[in-house]
């Protein structure tokens, strides 16, 4: 698999982004615990290109150790390039979604300027540089590959230009086997912030929240987990809290297939072009009824083994499902009812690209856990529905898994810098 | 070398408000080789334009003009930030809106002055207290 931890996409045309990152957010960290020793007068973001000068009057700066041993702390993902930061990345450990309604202040031109401050914080909080007007500007000095990833909801979109709105840019068809609740569902605007450190996150969502309140209010927010960084060979498909591997038929980062998935061919609306779909469902997992399930009926019920992820019919994680194989009493190895019979895509253009994060809040009373599902794909009609429609209608695992949250977003492309995102609406 | 081509600012912004006063805040660097002293502002958001240093009077941090301006040694930064030195607009008749920009003009010693566009940004910290009898201080 490739080794892509901690790069970017090669299409972005920075490939020595990593070492001129740290750099300038060493730089920047510096300026800022400079700043910080100014005592009650300062704190503020100083900036790059503040580095050099001393700041008067003349203070002496508290000197404050940033040591990044692993080198996890210090790793950047420019926010700025054709595409948004945060999807053709190798998950970070931590991911938040909010989703926020847009208030009446939020007209064309108020989600315009609400869009530029998203823009100007997640380019500075990406890059380990305090916000503009960060109170607390030492929380930034660390992103861990922090990413803020930008989604429109359709109300978003019809308020700037309703012209503008592609017709899958709507709440899904409604499933049998959903039991959706209002509390994870719908959203005019998304931001996905996502780091391998948890306090970037917890920063970044205040400083973000904080500067668009004007113009949207939370509505929602999902945390999600996965493995920590460096705990996994990169590239490894992560497990679910069931122990499953979950993610398998996912393209590699970088592939040709997927930038056919998720960034598509160029017959959406132009504004979109380099952009995606984004579909998040909140899968709710029973632990408590899976716990009842022997091995082999959770290996049956996936279709694969719960160790190396092999099809029932393979070895190995990569290997092709032959769900033509019998057993010797001539059963089929692999049940038709199974998730990955069920989850099957024959048809090359009906493929999905999964980024999925655990969640679990248990309390005294209650075990809540389960996935929030998200897929990028290029166009979700053509794409995911077919897959989620098959699932709906029979998959073994619908026993113990039930959607509880559902949201489409729109990606728009990224930007350069001095631009904004989201800025081909306009 | 005028002061205007030695002073570069960095991080420029202005506190989000409907109307009446509000403080605008950055960096000057100064990679001159001379100093050079900020004398005047001006916007066309405000009807008047402050430069305010922070003065600790009977225990209290307050706000007041600054006498002369404030220098910027050469080869050095100088902050302006909430509960410090500042730059302070009175007289704001349009609300200066999250995301928007305010243009303002900064004026030195020599005549030079350098025009720069600050990011209006919601904030409510560092509470402040102004000298004399203006009530309202603009926070909310």
């Amino acid at each position: 698999m490739p080794d892509d931890r901690a790069t970017r996409p090669s299409h972005d045309g920075l490939s020595n982004q990593s070492g001129l990152s740290r750099r300038r957010l060493l730089a920047g960290a510096a300026a800022g615990l400079g700043a910080a020793g100014v005592g009650a007068a300062g704190g503020y973001a100083l900036g790059a290109a503040s580095v050099a000068l001393p700041i008067e009057p003349t203070t002496t700066p508290n000197p404050v150790a940033f040591g990044d041993v692993a080198g996890i702390g210090s790793a950047v993902v420019s926010f700025f390039g054709d595409h948004q930061a945060g999807i053709e990345l190798e998950p970070q450990a931590h991911s938040s979604f909010l989703a926020f309604t847009l208030t009446p202040a939020a007209d064309r031109a108020g989600i315009r300027r609400m869009l530029r401050l998203i823009t100007d914080d997640a380019a500075r909080l990406t890059a380990g540089r305090p916000a503009l007007a960060d109170t607390e500007p030492e929380l930034a000095v660390a992103p861990a590959r922090l990413t803020v990833t930008v989604g429109f909801g359709p109300a978003l979109v019809d308020r700037v230009d309703s012209s503008a709105r592609p017709a899958w840019l709507a709440p899904l068809e409604s499933f049998a086997i959903d039991r959706l609740e209002e509390r994870w569902s719908g959203g005019d605007l998304l931001l996905e912030v996502a780091s391998d450190d948890a306090l970037a996150i917890a920063h970044a969502s205040r400083m973000l929240v904080k500067d668009i309140r004007r113009y949207a209010t939370l509505r929602w927010r999902q945390d999600g987990f996965r493995q920590a960084a460096g705990a996994l060979t990169p590239g490894a498909t992560q497990r679910n809290l069931f122990g499953q591997l979950d993610g398998t038929a996912n393209s590699f980062l970088n592939s040709d297939e997927f930038a056919r998935v998720v960034w598509g061919t160029r017959t959406g609306p132009e504004w979109l072009v380099g952009g995606t779909s984004y579909v998040l469902r909140r899968i709710a997992m029973n632990l408590n009824t899976w716990d009842e399930l022997a091995r082999d009926g959770r290996e049956q019920a996936i279709g694969r083994r719960l160790d190396s992820g092999a099809p029932l019919t393979g070895t190995l994680e990569q290997d092709a499902p032959d769900f033509g194989a019998l057993t010797a009493l001539g059963l089929p190895v692999i049940s038709p009812i199974a998730h990955i019979a069920r989850a099957r895509v024959a048809d090359p253009t009906q493929r999905i690209f999964r980024r999925g994060y655990n969640y679990e809040f248990t309390s005294s009373t209650t075990v809540d856990a389960g996935l929030i599902f998200g897929a990028f794909q290029a166009d979700p009609v053509a794409q995911f529905l077919p897959i989620q429609r098959r699932l709906a209608e029979v998959d073994l695992m619908n026993i113990w898994t039930t959607p509880i949250g559902s949201a489409v977003f729109a990606i728009p492309p990224g930007c350069a810098e001095g631009g904004f995102v989201g800025e081909t609406l306009f | 070398m005028t002061a205007a081509e030695s002073v570069q600012l960095v991080d420029p912004w202005v506190k989000a408000v409907d109307d009446g006063m509000t403080a605008a805040f950055g960096t000057l660097e100064n990679t001159g080789d001379a100093d050079v002293t900020l004398v005047s502002a001006q916007s066309s958001a405000s009807s008047m334009v402050e430069l305010h240093e922070t003065v600790m009077t009977d225990g209290q941090m307050q706000m007041q003009q600054k006498d002369g301006g404030f220098v910027i040694t050469a080869g050095r930064m100088r902050e302006f930030a909430p509960g410090a030195d500042h730059i302070m607009l009175m007289g704001v008749t349009q609300p200066l809106l999250p995301g928007d920009q305010v243009m303002i003009t900064l004026t030195f010693s020599d005549g030079s002055s350098i025009e720069k566009a600050f990011e209006v940004k919601e904030f409510t910290g560092a509470d402040e207290e102004y000298m004399g009898d203006l009530s309202d201080s603009g926070n909310e």
